[in-house]
């Protein structure tokens, strides 16, 4: 039922009982539904909206007057925060590190993920159904029960501290949220397909590559984005991993700014808007797929 | 500039490797006699996730049980107060961690409760105005913020000055212009910072629970609600006979994730006090524990968290068990 609805059948019933009387009685008897939408949406953007302003502003401002008074002239707005910010020299190492952890953690999940959920989709093998309900079991395991193993392997490995670390763990951590997903929509196209394929005579490969994965490119869009911010936004892993290597990424690095530079407002907003500035733009952009990608995940489960 | 041509090779290399396995593999499969073929086929297409799977959760799962049950050093069994228990014991009685459990459990209730009901009622009141996908665009805003940015956002908000200096934090300003003393609000211990906390683990996660409800809120049918209204139900008597009920299942699964995220809140509390003040959580115990190497009363917090989650993880099981018998 779309809110057009539920304002005609409004306004049908509001004709039928007439009277321009009736219809301000029915216009004030609304007036409280607005005023709670508009003051909790006030809550929910004037905190970001604050800290963004802010950010524009110089050291001595933000010391002396709240981010509202830059509302009225003299507004003063200016870039130093920024400037200082990324005069750093780890900060713009940092985000540099952040985009070389996230993207190929990511093409490296996805990739193993939707071969994982093609076999679990379209194949019989003794035990699917077991490893399928482990897959489901893993989905909700804290990452905390599994960081010291994790180390204590990747010391072994002698990979501990690199960024070749991090895309491991993260992949490792993602996969079974992704095959699972993965494999409710494979398993959703239809049979049809694939077995007219058989019988044409194409092997597993084919299926997979010319079939399979082309159909499946609007579920595997939708968890990209999703998989992307998520390892973008990364905190424990990074600082479990990759918390006193040379190769911090910007989470991390942030995070040490808030404890390091006590009372330092000048570095923390402007590190922290360019910090969302990224997931805010995908989500503008691509708000359909992004929305998507959390409603697939928990309601049809 | 090392580590770019290697991002580039991963970015490139994985997904050719993979595909060099499924091209090679199937190459080496199709040679093999009829029945093998059949049997060796599934695990050699699974076997890279499951590989993943089994080295990173499912090994270091078993590990940390073990872990959590030796010494300092990992050299042999702990001994202690409940013998082998000992980090167990520790956990159980360190005033600390007791201290970080009460705060979990805060978590657990409050932050799932709003969470969840705030999504709820947003959910059915933007339903009824015009406006609706503005109103939610503003919502949802805070989900794809990081808890990071997130926290820094909020340290503004909570912002405190010595009273008599300028209030430059909004909720000190705001509490100034109704000429209130400003409010230390992530040191006023035990409530008030706790409490500050998840408010705002829950303005991060409303949005979130608002479009799954949403989304379930559009797929009930308007005769039904008309049908209600012919009856002479008034709007809040639908919401609580009709609506709610027909909501049941979407907001159990919401709520499920809700409580999974509660128990895991980590970012926001490291970030913005970083457990000071008696405001640490089991992640936030676990991962100081973890980083002064003392494995084994770490993984001993980590087991408690997941047997905490446990029953969630066999709600989820059933539900999809459920599910799979519907297909």
């Amino acid at each position: 039922m779309s809110a057009e609805q539920v304002t005609t059948r409004r306004e049908s019933a509001v004709s039928r009982s007439v009277s321009a009387l009736d219809n301000l009685g029915y216009r004030l008897q609304r007036l409280p539904l607005h005023l709670v939408i508009i003051i909790i949406c006030v809550i929910w953007v004037v905190p970001t909206l604050g800290m963004v302003i802010n950010s524009f502003r110089s050291i001595d401002d933000m010391n002396n007057a709240g981010w509202w008074t830059t509302l009225f002239p003299p507004h003063g707005f200016t870039f130093a925060s920024y400037q200082q910010v990324l005069a750093i020299e780890e900060v713009p190492l940092s985000i540099l590190y952040s985009i070389l952890i996230t993207i190929p953690a990511t093409v490296i999940q996805l990739t193993i993920a939707t071969m994982g959920a093609y076999a679990f989709a379209w194949m019989k093998f003794p035990g699917r159904n077991l490893f399928f309900i482990v897959i489901v079991g893993l989905m909700v395991v804290p990452i905390q029960m599994t960081l010291i193993p994790v180390l204590q392997i990747f010391r072994f490995l002698h990979v501990n501290g690199t960024i070749l670390s991090v895309w491991l763990a993260h992949s490792g951590y993602g996969l079974p949220f992704e095959v699972f997903l993965l494999r409710n929509y494979l398993g959703g196209l239809p049979r049809e397909i694939f077995e007219s394929a058989e019988v044409d005579g194409a092997g597993h490969a084919v299926r997979f590559l010319r079939i399979a994965v082309p159909m499946t490119i609007p579920a595997i869009a939708s968890l990209t984005i999703f998989v992307f911010l998520g390892i973008w936004n990364d905190l424990l892993v990074a600082l479990a991993f990759l918390g006193v290597s040379a190769f911090r990424p910007f989470t991390v690095v942030i995070t040490g700014l808030v404890t390091s530079q006590g009372g330092g407002w000048q570095y923390l907003t402007a590190a922290a808007v360019l910090q969302m500035a990224l997931p805010l733009a995908v989500f503008i952009f691509l708000q359909r797929y992004f929305v998507r990608g959390i409603t697939s995940g928990s309601v049809k489960g | 500039m090392d580590q770019i041509i290697t991002a580039v090779i991963a970015v490139v290399g994985v997904p050719l490797v993979l595909l060099g396995y499924i091209i090679g593999g199937e190459q080496v499969i199709e040679r093999l006699p009829g029945r093998l073929q059949d049997w060796a086929r599934p695990y050699f297409w699974a076997l890279p996730a499951v590989g993943f799977a089994t080295i990173f959760m499912v090994y270091p799962m078993a590990r940390t049980v073990v872990i959590s049950l030796r010494n300092r050093a990992d050299s042999d069994w702990a001994t202690g107060v409940w013998g082998v228990f000992a980090n167990y014991h520790y956990f159980f009685t360190f005033p600390d961690t007791l201290t970080a459990l009460r705060n979990s459990v805060a978590w657990l209730i409050f932050y799932t409760f709003f969470a969840v009901s705030l999504g709820l009622v947003i959910a059915i009141l933007v339903d009824r105005v015009r406006y609706e996908s503005l109103a939610k665009i503003a919502i949802f805003l805070p989900v794809p913020i990081s808890a990071v940015a997130a926290s820094i956002i909020w340290k503004f908000m909570f912002d405190y000055q010595t009273p008599g200096t300028p209030q430059t934090g909004t909720l000190n300003a705001l509490l100034g212009i109704f000429h209130r003393d400003p409010t230390p609000w992530l040191i006023d211990e035990p409530v008030v910072n706790n409490a500050a906390l998840i408010f705002v683990g829950i303005w991060t996660a409303v949005g979130f629970c608002m479009v799954i409800i949403s989304a379930s809120l559009k797929a009930i049918s308007s005769e039904v609600l008309e049908a209600a209204r012919i009856d002479g139900a008034n709007e809040f008597q639908i919401v609580r006979l009709v609506i709610t009920p027909l909501l049941w299942p979407t907001i159990t699964v919401v709520g499920t994730t809700m409580l999974i995220n509660a128990l895991k809140t980590f970012d926001i509390v490291y970030v913005m006090t970083n457990g000071a003040y008696g405001t640490d959580v089991i992640a936030t115990r676990m991962f100081s524990q973890m980083q002064s190497a003392q494995y084994g009363r770490a993984a001993a917090v980590g087991v408690v968290l997941f047997v905490a989650i446990i029953p969630l993880l066999i709600v989820n099981i059933r539900r999809f068990q459920q599910q799979e018998e519907q297909r």
